[in-house]
């Protein structure tokens, strides 16, 4: 009775006050959730022989993942009091030289 | 001489340009001096490596200036660890040798082409004065007062507890790893207060570069957790946390497993779990403080804060189960020994036996810190009044900075950055109050009890005093001139520390004659100089594992045992060839192809590190591993000494290590007046003879003896009978007795 409207409240919430772009970035965190889980799934399947491998296809979703959130949580209007030091764009450019970084180390790390 | 006057004084330096080139000056005066004082060693004996562990560094240093970076990345070295070899490449942490061929090529390319050794040598000073910028940083983070920082960047330049570590000649990782130590804690702290993810990358690339350069960069993936986790609990967990502690943990974790000798290690042991624990806690927090902010129901908000909880200690549980069925491995023995500190001395006799893994003393901490160890807790408690995101981390880190360091001699090294920063804000703190030019006049005084009035019922009890300022000239010249002293006292102990006790090489022995002049003792790189230029190309030594980098580097012959223990059984084998009878180590030796074994011996000299002295632990490690053939008690006499002299037991004048030492010892002597200066002990009248070894090496001082192992007898006989029959002592009558042979077996 109370989760259900609990999850109702939250959902509504969700629709109506997020924005677009927020969206968009929500929209890929949760693929980005899909692929991990995926990937560990697969994992406990069929064992973890290239253990390297495993680990930087997965942690390269959970980083990409962080990454992500981080840079909803500086774009979110609502935080803007907690990064006076932060604009959307830098948050941006923040995020795009992470990401390389992340990745570059993910490829190197795959061999 | 007024206040007016003083004020017309302080003006001067008013300005914002004059500060910041005062700024610099005396960044980089501070810089030089920490260069400076670093440099007794090389002035006043050579620019050579000190100790035995940088001259392993050094070896692989050349390799990788000779071979370029992926050989060295793929080196397999088969001149140690014989016959095993070592794959140097995955057993090494490549931070300090990459960097130091870094600079050396980059010399090249200015074309100033210095020397390797000297790169190699020279290389800890430059990192110092690095690290007394850091610091500075560091500090400009915690405090608003300008002093601080540059009170802080002194007291690391020249504090001896760092200097220890990182005088010229000493190429060891630590000279390195300081600076990058805390120059990562000045990134998180950036990216903390900033919540950037920029300068999470940052401190993520920094981390790894400390993962490459040395083994304790465990102390940054417990304490960053630990700071994060005390944060949380105090209520203060911000997005500005969740973003740098996830930037820095998602690319650091990866960074750090780029390194060959770190590889899965940050997913599978219990060290690196507090990270990997939090970054999960972190997740739900951040997820649990969407939800909060989007559900206004108060009852609801403690639902999930309990929630949070329960999952944490779930999480907890679930680690406890997977470290013991195995999934995660648990704590490695040299970190549990900090926790359990009796754990080393019963079950890893190889820890517990270098010296830097002992306890520390207190006079350990007023000789490497002096006046800094007073104002520590002072500034710790600067941190409680302030108590600011920052604040808390200088807190966690002094805490656990000061329990490492009371646990092992070693880590006073990772305390002394906190001590600095720590000293350096109360120091500073007090300065800042009694250097005041101005006097407070009576309305400031009442403005200020007025404040006192008003605002005495918000906030914490400390932020309620008003500052008031100190009133009379007399106090404050006073205890400014107070602090002048100590600090200036300070720096002459340093100097003094640094001069004394930390500047000797421990190549060369240094001894003053009566008339005051220096006489040095160099028996080291002769024997290692004679075995370079006298021996076969891959000729084997066996010494005692302390030597065996300094033979690498300095004889370049191959070794059996060596600094890095990574095994204890090969290790065991030297010890028990070392204190075993001859008809045992002899087959020892042969099976390992040992050609020429090397002993250290002080007893002419009185020179306390050498292998009797050490004897006992290579007992103690041999008989770890061989219970029931090497027994430590058998080394004592009945009333349990250890005795070298006529009262020794018979294992230990039979033992291998005994005669080496003090083979022909006694033709020193006056007959019967043979004397271990060491140990004061009267040697007994006959000498012990060898039969399996023969001398081929005695140092001038006797402080290195190598001996050469004999082949196998012509004709077949053992050593011992082959000796006694050059000897003449087989007698005549003896041919006639029939012995009680065994039948020939075809």
């Amino acid at each position: 009775q109370t989760w259900d409207k609990v999850v109702s409240n939250l959902t509504t919430h969700y629709q109506k006050s997020t924005p677009q772009r927020t969206k968009l970035l929500d929209a890929f965190m949760a693929f980005l959730v899909v692929v991990g889980v995926l990937q560990f799934v697969y994992c406990v399947l069929a064992g973890n022989y290239p253990f390297n491998a495993f680990l930087s296809g997965f942690s390269a979703t959970v980083g990409q993942f962080v990454l992500t959130a981080s840079l909803r949580i500086q774009t979110t209007e609502a935080n803007k009091k907690d990064f006076p030091a932060v604009s959307p764009e830098r948050a941006f450019a923040d995020y795009v030289v992470c990401s390389l970084i992340l990745h570059f180390f993910c490829v190197n790390f795959i061999n | 001489m007024s206040a007016e006057t003083l004020e017309i004084l302080a003006d001067v330096g008013k300005g914002k340009s004059t500060r910041s080139v005062l700024r610099v000056i005396i960044l980089a005066l501070i810089a030089g001096a920490s260069i400076a004082s670093r440099l007794f060693s090389v002035i006043r004996f050579e620019s050579i490596i000190h100790e035995f562990d940088p001259w392993f560094n050094f070896r692989a240093t050349k390799y990788l200036v000779a071979n370029g970076f992926y050989n060295f990345w793929d080196w397999f070295d088969d001149r140690t660890w014989h016959p095993l070899g070592r794959v140097t490449g995955g057993t090494l942490y490549p931070g300090l040798m990459v960097t130091s061929g870094a600079i050396w090529h980059a010399l090249r390319a200015f074309t100033i082409p210095v020397d390797i050794r000297n790169v190699c040598v020279l290389l800890a000073p430059a990192f110092s004065g690095l690290t007394a910028i850091a610091a500075y940083l560091l500090t400009n983070e915690m405090t608003t007062y300008n002093s601080a920082g540059l009170l802080a960047a002194l007291f690391m330049g020249i504090a001896p507890g760092y200097i220890s570590r990182s005088v010229a000649g000493s190429y060891d990782n630590e000279a390195i790893a300081i600076f990058l130590l805390v120059f990562t804690f000045y990134l998180w702290i950036k990216a903390l207060k900033q919540g950037s993810m920029l300068w999470g990358a940052f401190c993520a690339l920094f981390y790894g570069y400390m993962v490459a350069s040395w083994g304790g960069y465990a102390f940054i993936t417990c304490l960053l957790p630990l700071h994060a986790f005390v944060l949380i609990l105090m209520g203060r967990y911000s997005t500005r946390l969740y973003v740098s502690y996830t930037t820095w943990y998602a690319l650091g974790t990866l960074a750090s497993m780029q390194i060959p000798f770190v590889g899965f290690l940050p997913v599978k042991t219990s060290e690196h779990m507090p990270a990997l624990g939090i970054f999960g806690f972190l997740q739900l927090l951040a997820f649990l403080d969407y939800v909060r902010s989007a559900i206004p129901s108060r009852q609801f908000q403690t639902f999930l804060w309990i929630f949070a909880g329960g999952i944490f200690v779930l999480s907890l549980a679930a680690l406890v189960i997977a470290t013991s069925a195995g999934i995660i491995a648990p704590w490695s023995g040299r970190f549990y020994s900090l926790w359990d500190t009796g754990y080393a001395k019963i079950h890893i006799p190889i820890i517990a036996s270098v010296s830097e893994h002992q306890p520390t003393a207190w006079p350990a901490f007023f000789f490497d810190l002096n006046l800094l160890i007073f104002v520590f807790p002072v500034g710790v408690y600067l941190c409680f009044q302030e108590l600011a995101d920052e604040h808390v981390f200088i807190i966690v880190y002094a805490v656990f900075g000061s329990y490492f360091a009371g646990v092992m001699v070693r880590l006073m090294l990772t305390l002394t950055p906190v001590v600095c920063v720590a000293g350096a804000i109360a120091i500073s703190t007090i300065l800042n109050n009694y250097l005041v030019a101005k006097t407070p006049t009576e309305e400031d005084q009442q403005a200020a009890e007025a404040a006192e009035k008003k605002g005495s019922k918000s906030g914490l009890k400390s932020t309620n005093k008003p500052v008031v300022g100190i009133y009379g000239l007399w106090s404050k010249i006073l205890m400014v001139g107070a602090m002048a002293i100590y600090l200036l006292i300070f720096v002459m102990h340093c100097t003094w520390v640094t001069s004394n006790a930390y500047s000797s090489p421990s190549v060369v022995l240094a001894s003053r004659m009566p008339d005051g002049s220096q006489h040095i003792i160099d028996d080291y790189r002769e024997a290692y100089q004679w075995l370079r230029q006298n021996t076969k190309e891959d000729a084997k030594i066996m010494s005692w594992w302390d030597y065996g980098y300094q033979i690498g580097g300095m004889a370049d012959r191959p070794t059996l045992v060596d600094n890095n223990t990574w095994n204890n059984t090969h290790i065991a084998t030297v010890g028990k060839a070392m204190s075993s009878r001859e008809e045992v180590s002899y087959p020892i030796m042969r099976q390992h192809e040992v050609d020429y074994v090397l002993v250290v011996f002080g007893g002419l000299l009185g020179y306390s590190g050498d292998d009797i002295n050490k004897f006992l632990w290579m007992v103690r490690i041999a008989e770890g591993i061989w219970p029931d053939e090497v027994s430590e008690r058998a080394f004592f006499t009945p009333r349990g000494e250890y005795r070298v002299d006529g009262e020794a037991t018979e294992t230990m004048k039979n033992s291998l290590m005994y005669k080496m030492s003090y083979y022909n010892f006694n033709n020193l002597f006056p007959p019967g007046q043979a004397v271990d200066r060491m140990r004061q002990a009267r040697l007994p009248e006959v000498g012990p003879s060898l039969s399996t070894l023969e001398e081929a090496f005695t140092s001038e001082n006797w402080i290195i003896r190598i001996y050469k192992v004999k082949d196998l007898d012509n004709v077949g006989r053992d050593h011992i009978s082959a000796t006694a029959f050059e000897k003449g002592l087989k007698k005549k009558k003896a041919t006639k007795k029939r012995g009680s042979r065994v039948l020939r077996v075809d």
